[in-house]
């Protein structure tokens, strides 16, 4: 089964820029997550000023460039798994934040992991064919 | 938590550490089965302790020490301990003295990789060697695997033990192979990935038309060898066939579990990260050689289809050529039966059936179904419905897989319906 995780947090951050460590303990454990089968993609987010938020409200659709002012946590990065079980996500976005909290003293942010849709694991309210 | 929340995450846990745990421990006390129980101990200690405990920060390493503790009261007990020392000491050089299981996580992708020969050593049969790859390397329990293969588990367990003791006779040893031993090893490793793909895409018997389980475990375990021999063009074109023809599983199966056939599907529900992922590996595999082995021209074949919108956009002639180029690397009956069915869409249905006809003594195809089925299907283009109605029938009764014998019956009785004339 199909996870996309997005890590979020303030942005600007109040810990500051990532420290280099913490790319390089990622690195090691996108190459664990590689090894083990369950990483098919990940990556990080530019800030959003290099952004677009396009809506669609009162039937106009329009465009606002970012930085996106309005929102407080903002995802700062994604990452696409593949697991066999939704505690192996859990585990895997565990690790993720123990690098955060060992790396970049003062983060504080949160994971969210949301399960792809599939044939196994149909969405409750969307039409099947 | 609640125990039971704890028990998943344990078994999650287990699941993403199992494999370099048994690979970890396989290189330090040199016996497989022996390996696999100390492994089993550390599972039973974290399920006993991390329910009250909580889940360590480093549980790869807490399971390691849980491991190394075992193994060093089993050799005191046996009065073996010097063997353990002597075979670390022989692994990490002369100036070990206490074992460092917790440094052997460093070793993870040499571990894993010679775990995966071990899996495939020459004195297994196939079976053997699917078995133990799927429990060792793929970390499935016994009652899983058996559910795959439509089987016992206490079949599963004693196939697991029988391995276990050949490889013990055979006294197979638990270095990685070199040179062309290496090579041997390697290509028996990647055939038996392929095996439990094929399993999973086409199951030959039982009343479901694929076993995604074991499709996942084989990509998985393809994704798996790319990282360890990134320098092998046949992996990456192994990884790259399993990922295409994967992207396919979900159109593949109707709403009532029933097939449906490439052309018949819904190309929207194909699976695009795999499809991108498989398209990355076969350009991998084409960056390190301009002679593309049969893994990687199988997959360039899927690639035909993965890069088709629609059925009419695919390139009949690329395919049809590809598979004479697999035909030239030593392709089997099988192979000249796709190609003909690509002749028949590229240069039209009498094309594929000269081709069908020359193949059809072929020992082989002998009681294939898909000879019988090929052939009714450019019979029926051909616009010969009698001679093509008997070919679908003809398949209906070789195939062993009820959804693909129904939708065979189903297409000759179309044909009975049509007006004659």
């Amino acid at each position: 089964m199909r996870f996309v995780s997005f890590i979020r947090s303030d942005e600007p951050n109040p810990a500051g820029p990532p420290p280099p460590e913490l790319f390089q303990a990622v690195g090691d454990l996108a190459q664990e997550m590689s090894v083990s089968g369950s990483l098919v993609d990940m990556g990080g987010l530019l800030p959003s000023s290099a952004g677009a938020i396009v809506s669609l409200v009162d039937g106009r659709i329009s465009a606002v460039d970012g930085p996106f002012a309005e929102a407080k946590e903002l995802i700062g990065g994604f990452a696409m798994l593949d697991v066999r079980s939704r505690e192996e996500a859990v585990e895997l976005a565990r690790r993720m934040l123990r690098l955060h909290q060992q790396h970049w003293p003062g983060w504080a942010g949160s994971i969210e992991l949301r399960q792809v849709e599939d044939a196994d694991h149909p969405h409750p309210d969307l039409p099947r064919t | 938590m609640t125990e039971e929340t704890t028990r998943a995450a344990v078994e999650a846990v287990w699941r993403l550490e199992s494999t370099r745990l048994v690979a970890g421990l396989v290189r330090i006390v040199r016996d497989v089965g022996l390996a696999e129980d100390l492994a089993q101990d550390a599972l039973v200690a974290a399920l006993d302790t991390w329910p009250r405990a909580g889940i360590p920060d480093r549980p790869a390493a807490w399971l390691m020490t849980i491991a190394k503790r075992r193994a060093v009261d089993l050799y005191r007990r046996h009065e073996r301990r010097d063997v353990l020392y002597e075979a670390i000491a022989r692994d990490r050089g002369a100036d070990v003295v206490e074992p460092d299981f917790a440094a052997a996580v460093d070793h993870v992708e040499d571990d894993v990789l010679r775990l995966m020969f071990v899996c495939c050593h020459p004195s297994l049969t196939a079976e053997a060697r699917t078995t133990l790859t799927l429990k060792l390397v793929g970390g499935l329990s016994s009652r899983e695997i058996a559910r795959a293969y439509l089987t016992s588990e206490a079949t599963i367990t004693q196939r697991v033990v029988r391995a276990k003791r050949t490889l013990a006779e055979a006294g197979a040893a638990l270095d990685e192979p070199v040179g062309a031993e290496r090579a041997a090893r390697l290509a028996a490793v990647l055939g038996v990935v392929y095996l439990l793909f094929n399993e999973g895409y086409s199951a030959t018997e039982g009343s479901d038309w694929t076993r995604p389980d074991l499709c996942a475990e084989a990509v998985r375990l393809g994704r798996i060898l790319t990282t360890l021999v990134p320098d092998e063009p046949e992996v990456h074109g192994l990884s790259a066939l399993m990922e295409l023809q994967s992207s396919r599983l979900r159109a593949r199966v109707g709403p009532d579990g029933e097939p449906v056939l490439l052309a018949d599907q819904d190309r929207t529900r194909w699976d695009h990260a795999r499809i991108r992922r498989g398209l990355d590996a076969l350009d991998r595999s084409a960056q390190l050689t301009r002679q593309p082995g049969p893994y990687a021209l199988q997959a360039a074949i899927a690639a035909c289809h993965a890069r088709a919108a629609r059925p009419e956009d695919t390139d009949w002639a690329a395919v049809a050529d590809l598979y004479e180029r697999l035909g030239r690397l030593g392709g089997t009956a099988v192979t000249e039966l796709n190609r003909a069915v690509a002749l028949g869409m590229a240069y039209g249905p009498a094309a594929g059936l000269t081709l069908v006809d020359q193949i059809a003594g072929e020992p082989a195809l002998k009681g294939y179904h898909l000879l019988p089925s090929v052939r009714g299907d450019l019979l029926e283009r051909l616009g010969r419905p009698d001679e093509a109605r008997a070919e679908f029938e003809r398949a209906a009764e070789l195939t062993r897989n009820d959804r693909e014998r129904r939708l065979l019956l189903e297409r000759a009785a179309a044909l009975s319906r049509l007006p004659r004339g």
